[in-house]
């Protein structure tokens, strides 16, 4: 058994391979997923993350104990949150901040901290701040190092003791905006007494965090009860964990990643698998003479069956458990990357035992198919018949000469159309093969398309404005004249931001509704044909997601419940949907959005537009107003985008590409060899009768070459289906992504398939050359 | 009889190296071969005469000694060199035909002469081996004889300077194998093709106009046929 494996070594190579390439991207993709979900289970249990949450204007720390009668409610921690501009040294742009109160001394009883670097605040030590990772890493901030900030007006000076995690935090992002941006907002720790007294809070709170009983889960009453308490003191209502940012993004991305990670490397695994099953029975059918041996030594056909059972069980598993060892070391490769993204303290490696169970019976079980196909048709000759050669094969005239091309073909052109169409099912698989290592690598190129059409349609279309200002609270129309008049401004645009919750039948989503002016220039609404809408004066426009979401039509009347001031619940209609691409909002006439709030002409910020030179000066002039409470880049945000999806992308885009060409060059290698020992007596013949090794090497590798060429359209089209098919299970709330295919990513896709046939075409011409002519003429087969 | 020269070997020899043992295939060859005589090589198997007809057409190189074909000295000739060479100057026939089974006959044909210099057309030399109306048959629906004819024709289509034939009947009957030395005959005698055959056969050697003996890799006699017989008469 080993000579027959050593006689077959190219091929066991190849066929290794590709069990190698499947199994490892299925390990290391599905143990990756599991991994995340785990260590974020387990983290946020070990550091007790909070079921709700609710924030207030200010609020009596006696309030606590009435809070922590709420039926349902187990543990209450009151916090102050105190949103402040940072000056870093070195950094000219404008960065703002959280800071968030810990007790004096010690951890908090929920959301509790992970002191990566440094040590915890010490009780009394004034100016002591504790920072969030990312905040830290991206202006290299140690321990030891000060930054200032601007809390309430006044210029404090912190003193970094330590970098911490928090599972609260995990994404950190400023309200209001998408992504996060970790150079230009950052969250802190500070001793609760010290926060009181530089944000006038003594004996307040304007925060706070619970958990719930076991039975509790998701009960509104909760909810309404915390309200109704808070209520007197500016509530702006609470929420369950499901809402709290940090978390609804994590989940979003998970979800997102596990539709890539389920559907993907199952996707692959099926693809090697399929693979080897034709490997398998090409392999042994070129043993016919073999096993017509071993049973005329009387070998039963189960023992010749066994026997190659045996051989091929033995590389499959070879290649099972080297590509389970690999997936397993990518995968931690791959988490320790995501443990960068993601912030986790620590990394619960997974690998799942039904994970490794579903590797092997797939290859082990494909294999064993692929083994008893062959044998049995192996053995259904008589042995006597079976070691004489095969009789010349039949061949016929192809189609193409039928209709009357036949006189535009030389012979060895005839030959190569002959063969194929004499083998259409082996033509058949090795195109398919081909082609879905093609549609492979669409499926893990495609979404860099998808995400430069979500910006072009989302910032070119839309989103006009090269800044966004964001008030502390909403501003007289003042502030709009003000903004305009300073230099560098070419046009300002008002807009007005209502925090609401929208129901529909039983169903609700929390957002905010935006308030837009009727001509608005800057911030457009667009139908799905991608045309600019004017807002109508009345009623809501939302985006499709939401309509989705909510399960509304135009025409329909929602229960729009504002979330500020009064806090009226009113019943809008429906007057359109729109498309966005990015984010799910619903937008109104901005005087219909001041209405609905019940206050008069405010607004929330202004969209600018401005003379690029200008930017970063306008920036630093408004940063420094005390009623600004945010600015945002368009250029920035544009970023924050490409590198946040990028991250969770990218990584599964370079393993499917390596996988992908290292399935294509296993087909087509494997393939051109077996046509190389199905044809090498032919071959031989032509070089003994004068033909030159390029000649020869034409009818092995021009087949390769067709076979090649027509399975690039048809792995267009099935990445293109499987490609959109991702797309439908990767919708998040954060964004949704349409199916995009752009040049680049096919003509990617191509030259990695036509690479992978080159080199083994290179690797054939090399064997081809060393053909013994000798030999060849004297055996029959 | 004073003839052109077309072969000319000194001293020629092949070892092989199998593994630890060294083959001495051929012990120094002297040999003359003139332009247009049919030569039966006849031996016993391992005697050392496909490895001649090998090295003369250009398949195999020699180990020591020199191979002349006209004034061309195979033995220095590089690898494009001799696939040129048995492009343009060798047609090979052989034991097992070798056809291309995905070619018609016509088809097996007009590979060659599509890159032969100076061809006649397949049907020409599909008619000499008797095989004109069969030219659109693939191989697989001819007889082990009819394929033969077949490489004969294509081997001669080409208007070769030689015509190396190793065992061309040995897949075949005894029958079938007189239909296929006739064909081959009448290629010698009409177009004048010097011919060379292989044979371990001894009757068939009663066809030739000179018969070579060899054993153990040495030439142990030539000897000239001076009743050449047809091999219509041939019986084996």
């Amino acid at each position: 058994m080993f000579r027959d494996l050593w006689a077959m070594r190219g091929q066991g190579l190849a066929i290794v391979f590709v069990i190698l390439s499947g199994v490892s991207a299925y390990v290391s993709m599905t143990s990756v997923m599991d991994t995340l979900e785990r260590t974020l289970d387990t983290y946020y249990t070990e550091y007790r993350f909070a079921d709700g949450f609710a924030s207030v204007r200010r609020a009596p720390e006696q309030l606590k104990e009435r809070l922590r009668m709420v039926p349902g409610v187990t543990r209450i921690e009151t916090r102050v949150m105190a949103g402040v501009n940072l000056e870093i040294a070195d950094f000219d742009e404008p960065v703002s901040g959280l800071i968030v109160s810990v007790p004096e001394g010690h951890q908090p009883g929920l959301n509790r901290l992970f002191i990566r670097k440094g040590r915890f605040l010490q009780a009394g030590r004034e100016g002591e701040v504790l920072l969030n990772e990312p905040f830290a890493q991206a202006h290299d901030l140690n321990p030891g190092d000060q930054l200032t900030a601007v809390i309430n007006g006044r210029r404090k000076v912190l003193r970094i003791v330590g970098i911490a995690l928090s599972p609260e935090f995990l994404i950190q992002i400023e309200p209001g905006s998408i992504f996060p941006d970790p150079k230009r907002y950052g969250v802190m720790w500070m001793g609760r007494a010290g926060l009181e007294a530089a944000y006038d809070m003594e004996g307040a709170f304007n925060d706070l965090a619970f958990t719930l009983s076991p039975g509790a889960d998701n009960n509104e009453d909760v909810l309404e009860l915390i309200d109704d308490l808070l209520k007197p003191y500016g509530g702006r209502g609470a929420y369950w964990r499901a809402d709290q940012p940090s978390h609804f993004i994590i989940t979003e991305e998970f979800r997102q990643l596990k539709g890539t990670a389920t559907v993907l490397p199952l996707v692959f695994l099926a693809v090697a698998a399929f693979l080897l099953n034709i490997v398998v029975s090409r392999l042994i059918s070129l043993q016919r003479e073999q096993i017509a041996v071993l049973k005329a030594f009387g070998y039963s056909n189960t023992d010749v069956g066994l026997h190659y059972a045996k051989l091929v069980l033995f590389i499959a598993l070879i290649g099972t458990a080297v590509g389970i060892g690999l997936g397993v070391w990518m995968g931690q490769a791959l988490g320790k990357l995501y443990l960068e993204y993601y912030r986790f303290p620590y990394l619960e490696y997974t690998l799942r035992f039904s994970v490794v169970f579903m590797a092997i019976v797939l290859t082990a079980g494909t294999s064993l198919i692929g083994v008893i196909q062959a044998v049995r048709s192996a053995v259904r000759l008589p042995p006597a018949e079976a070691m004489r050669p095969a009789p010349p094969a039949v061949y016929r005239a192809t189609l193409v000469e039928r209709l009357g091309l036949r006189q535009f073909f030389d012979q060895p052109t005839r030959m190569i159309l002959r063969n194929l169409e004499r083998r259409p099912a082996k033509a058949m698989l090795t195109i398919l093969g081909m082609s879905s290592s093609c549609a492979i690598l669409i499926m893990g190129l495609f979404f860099s398309d998808s995400f430069d059409y979500v910006v072009q349609v989302q910032f070119g279309l839309t989103q006009r404005e090269n800044l966004t200002v964001k008030f502390t609270e909403p501003t007289s129309t003042a502030a709009l004249y003000e903004i305009n008049s300073l230099p560098g401004v070419v046009y300002a645009e008002p807009f007005r931001n209502v925090p609401v919750r929208l129901r529909y039948g039983h169903r609700s989503y929390q957002t905010g509704i935006e308030g837009i002016p009727p001509d608005a220039y800057l911030r457009r609404l667009i139908n799905t044909d991608l045309e600019p809408v004017p807002v109508p004066p009345h009623g809501i426009v939302i985006t499709e997601r939401l309509a989705q979401i909510l399960d509304v039509r135009p025409g329909d009347e929602m229960t729009v419940e504002v979330r500020e001031g009064t806090r009226y619940t009113r019943s809008v209609p429906v007057v359109g949907i729109t498309r966005q691409f990015i984010g799910i909002g619903a937008y109104m006439d901005i005087e219909a959005a001041n209405r609905l709030a019940g206050v008069g002409r405010a607004i929330s910020g202004v969209l600018v537009m401005v003379d690029n030179p200008y930017e970063k000066m306008l920036m630093n002039t408004l940063s420094e107003r005390p009623r600004v409470a945010g600015i945002a880049s368009q250029e920035r945000v544009i970023e924050a985008f490409y590198e946040s999806t990028a991250k969770t992308m990218l990584v599964y885009t370079f393993i499917l590409s390596l996988f992908a060409g290292v399935i294509a060059f296993g087909v087509v290698y494997n393939s051109a060899r077996i046509s190389l020992s199905e044809q090498d007596r032919e071959l031989a013949s032509l070089r003994v009768l004068g033909f030159t090794q390029g000649e020869v090497a034409y009818i092995l590798l021009g087949e390769l070459a067709f076979l090649t060429f027509l399975s690039i359209p048809l792995g267009f089209a099935l990445g293109s289906a499987a490609g959109a098919g991702v797309v439908r299970s990767l919708q998040t709330d954060m964004y949704q992504l349409p199916f995009v295919l752009g040049g680049r990513t096919l003509s990617l896709a191509a030259v990695i398939v036509l690479g992978a046939s080159v080199v083994s075409g290179l690797i054939i011409y090399r064997k081809l050359n060393k053909l013994d002519l000798i030999a060849v003429l004297k055996t029959r087969e | 009889m004073v003839s052109e020269i077309v072969f000319r070997t000194i001293g020629l020899t092949k070892v092989y190296h199998m593994g630890q043992v060294r083959v001495h295939a051929l012990r120094g060859i002297d040999l003359e071969l003139h332009a247009g005589e049919l030569v039966v090589l006849l031996g016993a198997s391992g005697s050392g005469k496909s490895t001649l007809v090998n090295i003369l057409g250009g398949l195999d190189t020699a180990t020591d000694g020199k191979v002349f074909y006209r004034e061309k000295d195979l033995t220095q000739a590089t690898d494009r060199e001799l696939t040129a060479y048995r492009r343009n100057h060798v047609g090979f026939v052989f034991q097992f035909y070798n056809l291309i089974p995905s070619l018609t006959a016509q088809e097996n044909v007009a590979i060659v002469t599509e890159i032969a210099q100076d061809p006649m057309t397949p049907e020409q030399a599909l008619e000499i081996v008797g095989l004109g109306n069969r030219k659109d048959h693939f191989p697989a629906q001819l007889s082990g004889g009819e394929q033969q004819r077949v490489a004969i024709a294509r081997a001669i289509a080409k208007q070769p300077g030689v015509l190396l034939c190793d065992e061309p009947t040995g897949a075949l009957d005894s029958k079938t194998g007189v239909i296929v030395l006739e064909a081959l005959d009448r290629v010698n005698r009409e177009l004048g093709t010097t011919t060379i055959i292989i044979t371990h056969n001894a009757v068939q050697a009663k066809m030739a106009e000179r018969i070579i003996y060899l054993s153990d890799g040495k030439v142990t006699e030539i000897r000239q046929n001076e009743q050449k017989t047809s091999p219509r008469e041939l019986n084996w």
